[in-house]
C-alpha cells in the first residue's frame, strides 16, 4: 500500500526488482531480495527492521557503493547511471548520507574550517570573497544550534559525539542534496540528544524540500519522524505505507512482532511473548 | 516492612585525572532499595550514572577514589574496606555486576563453562568440578538458555545469548543486589525482551533479592523498575515510582527527560520533541548553586547562588530544585 499523501509529488528515487546477492553457487546469500520502492520529493521515508534485515546493504546499494545483482534504480525518473568515475560523482551531487559513528565519520587530519569550507567549494564557491565563505560557514553552524566562533581551529574529536552528528548536517546543509540516507543516526546518541538531531532533520525536509530515507531499528523513532515506513524482513519489504497505517494498524506479523516488542508508556508491555 | 537491601548514605567518589584535578561524578548519592523492589537510574551520557555503579560495588581501583559515605548491604557495611576483602566476600555473593559492553567481556579463548568455574572457585577454592558443572548446567537450564552454550566459545554465541551468558554467569552465587548498566542498549528490540524477561525471571524466583538498572531509555525503565532516579552531573535531582516520574515529573530537567520519549504509540507524532539546551556543566569546577541552573530556563538568579538540598514531598518522593512543589506544578500546567 502506498502513502497516498505523497502521489502527486514527483519521484525522486525509485527501485523496480532491487536485488543484491554476495557470493555464488551453493554460498550465495541474498541480503536484498526483488524490492520495489518509490520516494517522492520531500517525504521522509523510514525503512525499519532488525539487525540482519538487508536495510544497510540497501542503503549502501541507493548510494551506488554497492552494486546492484539485479534490478533498476532510477534517479528522478531516468534510470541511474554511475558506470564511471565522473557520473558517480555527479550522482552524488544528489545523493549524501549520514552515518551511525559520527566518530569515523571525519578525517581526523582536518580542522572543522576545512570540512565546512570543502562544502562550499564542491558546491562552485571555490571562487567566492573570503568573507562571503565564512558568513556561509556562520549560517550552516547556526541552522545546527553551534557557534562557528567556537569551532574554528579545532579539531572533530574535541567535540562530543551529538555535536559531531550536528556538524554532520551542517555539512549536509551547506551541500542541499536531493536525497539525504540517514542510516541510524541517533542510535550511537543519548536519548536527549536525539531529539536535536530528529528535529534538524524535520527541518531540512520542511525548509529546503529535500526527500529523507531514515533507516533505523526502532519502530518508536520511525513512528515520530516519517511520513512513510517500509518494514523490511530478511531482504524483503514485508509492509509499507503511511506512518500512521502501518504503526497504529500492522497487517504483517512481522510488524505486529516488532511493535509489541518495543516497550511502550500507556500500553502493557508483553514479556510473555519471548522467543 | 520490607528488609532494606542496599542503603547507601551520601556516597562520594572521585576521579583524579592525568594533571592531578578531583572530578566528583558521583556527589552526596543517598539511596535505599527493598528486599524484592528494583530501582532505574536514568540520565544522558556523563552524568555519573556508570561511576555510581561501580562506586556502589565498593571495588575501588584507580583513577576512581572512594572519598566519604557509607555502603550498607544486607545490614553489612562495606565501604571502605580494601579491594582483597571486597573482592572475596563482597562481589559476587552480596553484590554483582553486569557490564555495559557484556559480550566484549568473555574472554574468546575459554569456554564459557571455565567462566563458571572460576566464579565459584574465587569463592570457594575447593570446590568439586563435578558439582560446578551440574550447579551450571542446572541453572541455565532453569533460566531457559541452552545448557550446550556451556561448552561454546564466546565467538559462537550471538550478542543477545551472549548477553544473557554473562547475567546468568554472574548471577550463579545467588548475589543480593545485581547492578545491570545498560545491559540492552547494544540489543535489537527482541533480544532486549529476551534479557528484561531472563532479569524479570531472576527477581521472580528470588536469585537475586533488589536490582539497580540503568538506562537513558525511559520506556524502557518505566515497564522494568518500581521507582525510578534521575541523575544530572554527579547528582540525584529527582526519585519517585515510575509511575510518577514518567506522568508527573516535578524537576525541570527529569521533565525534559521526559519529553523526549519516543513510543509507536496514538499521539506521538503529534506531541513536539522538546530537547533540552546546552550542554552539562565541567565538574571539575561545579556551579556553586544548582548544577541545572545554566540550562533550566525557570533558573532564577537564587538558584545560581544556593546550594540546593534533597527535598521529600508526597511521601516517598523527593527533588531537588529552588522552586516549590506547588509553584512549578502551576508553571508546567500553563504552558500545557
Amino acid at each position: 500500500m502506498k502513502n497516498e499523501a505523497f502521489k502527486d509529488r514527483p519521484l525522486c528515487l525509485s527501485g523496480k526488482g532491487v536485488t543484491k546477492v554476495f557470493g555464488y553457487g551453493n554460498k550465495a546469500n541474498t541480503a536484498v531480495d526483488h524490492v520495489d520502492f518509490e520516494f517522492h520529493e520531500g517525504e521522509l521515508v523510514s525503512i525499519v527492521g532488525e539487525s540482519g534485515s538487508g536495510k544497510t546493504t540497501l542503503s549502501k546499494m541507493l548510494l551506488g557503493l554497492l552494486s546492484v545483482t539485479e534490478g533498476e534504480i532510477f534517479f528522478q525518473g531516468k534510470p541511474r547511471d554511475i558506470s564511471n568515475r565522473k557520473k558517480k560523482k555527479e550522482y552524488w551531487q544528489g545523493i549524501q548520507a549520514i552515518f551511525q559513528d559520527p566518530f569515523s565519520s571525519f578525517n581526523v587530519f582536518n580542522k572543522i574550517d576545512t570540512v565546512l569550507l570543502d562544502c562550499i567549494n564542491m558546491r562552485g564557491g571555490k571562487h567566492l570573497p573570503k568573507e562571503k565563505k565564512i558568513e556561509m560557514m556562520t549560517e550552516a553552524c547556526s541552522f545546527v544550534n553551534l557557534k562557528f566562533a567556537e569551532l574554528t581551529n579545532k579539531y572533530p574529536f574535541e567535540l562530543s559525539g551529538g555535536q559531531m552528528q550536528r556538524l554532520m548536517i551542517a555539512r549536509i546543509f551547506l551541500l542541499k542534496p536531493k536525497i539525504l540516507l540517514a542510516d541510524e543516526p541517533t542510535s550511537m546518541i543519548d536519548a536527549c540528544s536525539r531529539a536535536t538531531i530528529l528535529d534538524m532533520l524535520l527541518q531540512l525536509r520542511d525548509e529546503i524540500g529535500m526527500t529523507i530515507i531514515f533507516i533505523t531499528h526502532d519502530i518508536g523513532l520511525a513512528y515520530y519522524i516519517s511520513d512513510s515506513v517500509y518494514i523490511m524482513e530478511h531482504g524483503k519489504f514485508v509492509e509499507s505505507g503511511s506512518a500512521d497505517d502501518v504503526i497504529l494498524n500492522p497487517k504483517a506479523a512481522y510488524t505486529k512482532r516488532l511493535i509489541s516488542d518495543v516497550p511502550k508508556i500507556h500500553e502493557p508491555w508483553d514479556l510473555s511473548t519471548v522467543g | 516492612m520490607a528488609k532494606t537491601m542496599l542503603e547507601v548514605n551520601n556516597l562520594t567518589t572521585k576521579y583524579v585525572t592525568r594533571f592531578h584535578e578531583d572530578v566528583y561524578a558521583v556527589d552526596h548519592v543517598s539511596l535505599k532499595i527493598e528486599e524484592g523492589k528494583s530501582l532505574g537510574i536514568a540520565g544522558e551520557s556523563g552524568c555519573g550514572k556508570s561511576t555510581l555503579a561501580l562506586s556502589l560495588m565498593g571495588y575501588y581501583f584507580a583513577p576512581l577514589h572512594y572519598m566519604s559515605g557509607e555502603i550498607i548491604i544486607d545490614g553489612k557495611n562495606i565501604s571502605g574496606m580494601d579491594p582483597d576483602t571486597v573482592r572475596k566476600n563482597v562481589l559476587g555473593t552480596e553484590i554483582a555486576y553486569i557490564p555495559q559492553a557484556a559480550m566484549n567481556a568473555l574472554n574468546p579463548t575459554i569456554r564459557i563453562s571455565k567462566f563458571v568455574e572460576d566464579v565459584i572457585r574465587a569463592h570457594d577454592p575447593k570446590a568439586d568440578k563435578k558439582t560446578i558443572q551440574e550447579m551450571a548446567k542446572a541453572r541455565f537450564a532453569e533460566l531457559g538458555l541452552p545448557v550446550e552454550a556451556l561448552n561454546r566459545h564466546a565467538v559462537e554465541l550471538s550478542g543477545g545469548m551472549k548477553q544473557r551468558v554473562v547475567i546468568a554467569i554472574s548471577t550463579i552465587l545467588n548475589p543480593k543486589v545485581l547492578i545491570a548498566d545498560e545491559p540492552s542498549s547494544a540489543l535489537d528490540v527482541t533480544s532486549q525482551k529476551m534479557v528484561i524477561k531472563m532479569l524479570r525471571d531472576m527477581m521472580e524466583k528470588g536469585y537475586i533479592k533488589a536490582m539497580i538498572f540503568i538506562t537513558h531509555e525511559l520506556p524502557l525503565l518505566y515497564n522494568v523498575t518500581d521507582d525510578i532516579m534521575v541523575m544530572y552531573a554527579g547528582q540525584i535531582v529527582e526519585r519517585g515510582s515510575a509511575n510518577e516520574m514518567v506522568f508527573d515529573p516535578i524537576h525541570p530537567y527529569s521533565r525534559g527527560l521526559i519529553n523526549s520519549i519516543l513510543v509507536p504509540e496514538e499521539g506521538t507524532r503529534t506531541n513536539k520533541l522538546t530537547a533540552i539546551p546546552g550542554t552539562p556543566p565541567n565538574l571539575k569546577k561545579p556551579p556553586q548553586g544548582c548544577r541545572f541552573a545554566e540550562r533550566c530556563k525557570y533558573a532564577t538568579l537564587q538558584c545560581r547562588v544556593n546550594a540546593m538540598p534533597m527535598i521529600d514531598f508526597d511521601g516517598n518522593r523527593s527533588y531537588r530544585c529552588g522552586h516549590s512543589v506547588e509553584h512549578l506544578r502551576e508553571v508546567y500546567g500553563h504552558e500545557e
